[in-house]
């Protein structure tokens, strides 16, 4: 017999509010449903309402962990749109915050991979480490988040000759641990029986449901924007794409843990190629009529930003899409057919972050469920709460005569 | 090779060394040195008739123009909206605000956080 689950918006298995409506069959699912839209903030209604400049630091409060892509997705779209040259350093500057970002990012998102799983000693230590990357983003930037290190024509702060002996040095002792991290996740048999053959994503699936990021490299989809869209100093640099052809949890965990290892060669390269020069330009306030779309590869994936401007200094339109949205069709696919305790590990295992994705909110007015109207006004729904509390605290019980439940 | 407990040799390792963590207040750890904290504005540089470009350009809303003058007016600071980017220090053409290292600002009192400095 099949029953139905509500999953979500508020779950303890959840960090963040999504509604997953779950069939099973036993311990088995069956089928599964998602309802987004908990988590809506008008953020590009904002980022219409702002200037450019202030839009800098809007997008990089999209998300909290990839706030720098969110800003050189903006930045890079504006630049487009200016036919503004950003300086070479600049652009390695960028890149190295970037990078810097993406371990970060990973190695926060392994230490929540074995929190799902119940074990909690990877998730510490490897916060622990994760630290190390957070002092080196602090040095840089001065904050351990939301950096503000882009703006429209390169980067604020300048990388001094100082910074790189600190910057080699942690980047080395992230790689040992890294490394260390790798040989506990392909050897410890905890983490193994929980995720090989755990919400398996055959590669077709994966390029018929558009998957994207680590989720796509998972099961074997060789497509990453750095390589095949190269944008800022991507085109300068070595590295390789990491592929995974298990398509399984295990398989886009170490994709993620290879990924911080490629990401430490990289940051390493930049800082040894670092161009001298100028790091930023100067760039105009008004940026003249058109559209563009920005594309890069966030750590979750691929990150588009749209921006039409209309010759003024605040865009007509931003439209943000988010790698977590590309991927929460693959999710359910992966869910489906899997054991309800594996809900927590299939779901992180895209690293999804509900708050970056959500971008629209549907309100049902016509009410298919209740007799009363749910929609009201704010002024209305101000006079029910002032009714409500002045009722509350004039009548010895608001319940009516009933007996007061404390 | 699967086995069990592969943390384990690193975590009795661990047991023995010095804790990650300092105590704050009672141990500080060093400011790095491009933070940013509390806004300071400098009156003396500040040429009055830019019309905010602080203002203009501050993604909080947190900074406000006050009229001091007939066509002159200087910024207020609104700590309790500060985002402490930094933008208004650079939007400003005469250099007239720089932040500062000082970031334990919380206070019981909103009115003790807008900041007026002339």
């Amino acid at each position: 017999m099949a029953v139905t689950i509500p999953i979500g918006p508020q779950h303890p298995a959840l960090k963040e509010p999504i509604n997953l409506t779950v069939t099973v069959d036993g311990e088995t699912i069956v089928d599964i449903g998602v309802r987004l839209g908990y988590n809506h903030r008008g953020i590009e209604k904002a980022g219409e309402l702002g200037n450019y400049i202030q839009d800098i630091y809007l997008t990089a409060r999209i998300c909290g962990i990839c706030s720098h892509i969110h800003s050189t997705t903006f930045c890079q779209g504006v630049e487009e749109l200016l036919g503004l040259e950003v300086p070479k350093r600049g652009l390695y500057i960028r890149t190295l915050v970037c990078e810097l970002e993406r371990i970060h990012s990973h190695l926060l998102w392994l230490g929540v991979a074995g929190h799902e799983l119940g074990f909690d000693t990877l998730f510490m230590y490897s916060w622990r480490d994760r630290e190390i990357v957070m002092d080196l983003l602090e040095i840089i930037s001065g904050n351990r988040v939301n950096y503000g290190m882009n703006t429209i024509g390169g980067v604020r702060r300048n990388i001094t000759d100082e910074m790189k002996p600190q910057i080699l040095k942690g980047i080395q002792q992230l790689k040992e641990r890294t490394e260390y991290y790798l040989g506990v996740a392909s050897t410890e048999v905890t983490f193994l029986r929980r995720t090989e053959g755990v919400g398996l994503l055959p590669k077709e699936k994966a390029i018929e449901l558009c998957a994207c990021g680590p989720t796509a490299r998972g099961s074997g989809v060789e497509y990453d924007v750095r390589r095949d869209d190269p944008y800022a100093a991507y085109p300068y640099l070595d590295f390789k794409v990491v592929t995974s052809d298990l398509g399984d949890v295990l398989g886009r965990t170490v994709v993620r843990v290879l990924e911080v290892i490629e990401s430490c060669k990289m940051c390493r390269q930049i800082i040894e190629e670092l161009p001298e020069g100028e790091f930023r330009t100067k760039a105009p306030r008004k940026v003249p009529a058109g559209e563009v779309v920005s594309k890069t590869e966030a750590p979750r994936g691929e990150l588009l930003h749209y921006i039409r401007s209309n010759g003024t200094d605040h865009p007509e339109r931003l439209k943000v899409r988010t790698p977590t949205l590309a991927n929460i069709t693959s999710v359910l696919h992966c869910l489906k057919g899997g054991y309800i305790a594996d809900i927590p590990i299939v779901f992180a295992a895209i690293d999804p972050c509900m708050a970056c994705m959500d971008r629209i909110m549907i309100l049902d007015s016509e009410n298919r469920n209740r007799k009363e109207k749910q929609a009201i006004s704010w002024e209305e729904l101000r006079k029910y709460s002032m009714k409500w509390y002045s009722d509350r605290y004039q009548s010895p019980s608001p319940l009516k005569g009933e007996a007061r439940r404390v | 090779m699967s086995k069990i407990g592969a943390m384990f040799p690193e975590i009795s390792r661990y047991l023995f060394k010095k804790r990650a963590t300092v105590l704050y207040p009672f141990e500080r750890l060093d400011i790095p040195k491009n933070f940013r904290g509390r806004p300071i504005y400098d009156p003396e540089k500040c040429s009055l008739k830019c019309k905010g470009l602080c203002a203009t350009d501050c993604p909080a809303k947190a900074i406000i123009m006050e009229q001091v003058g007939e066509e002159e007016s200087r910024p207020v600071f609104l700590l309790y909206r500060c985002a402490f980017c930094g933008q208004c220090a650079e939007s400003c053409p005469f250099g007239a605000i720089t932040l500062s290292e000082e970031f334990e600002l919380a206070s019981y009192d909103k009115e003790s956080l807008i900041s007026k400095q002339w």
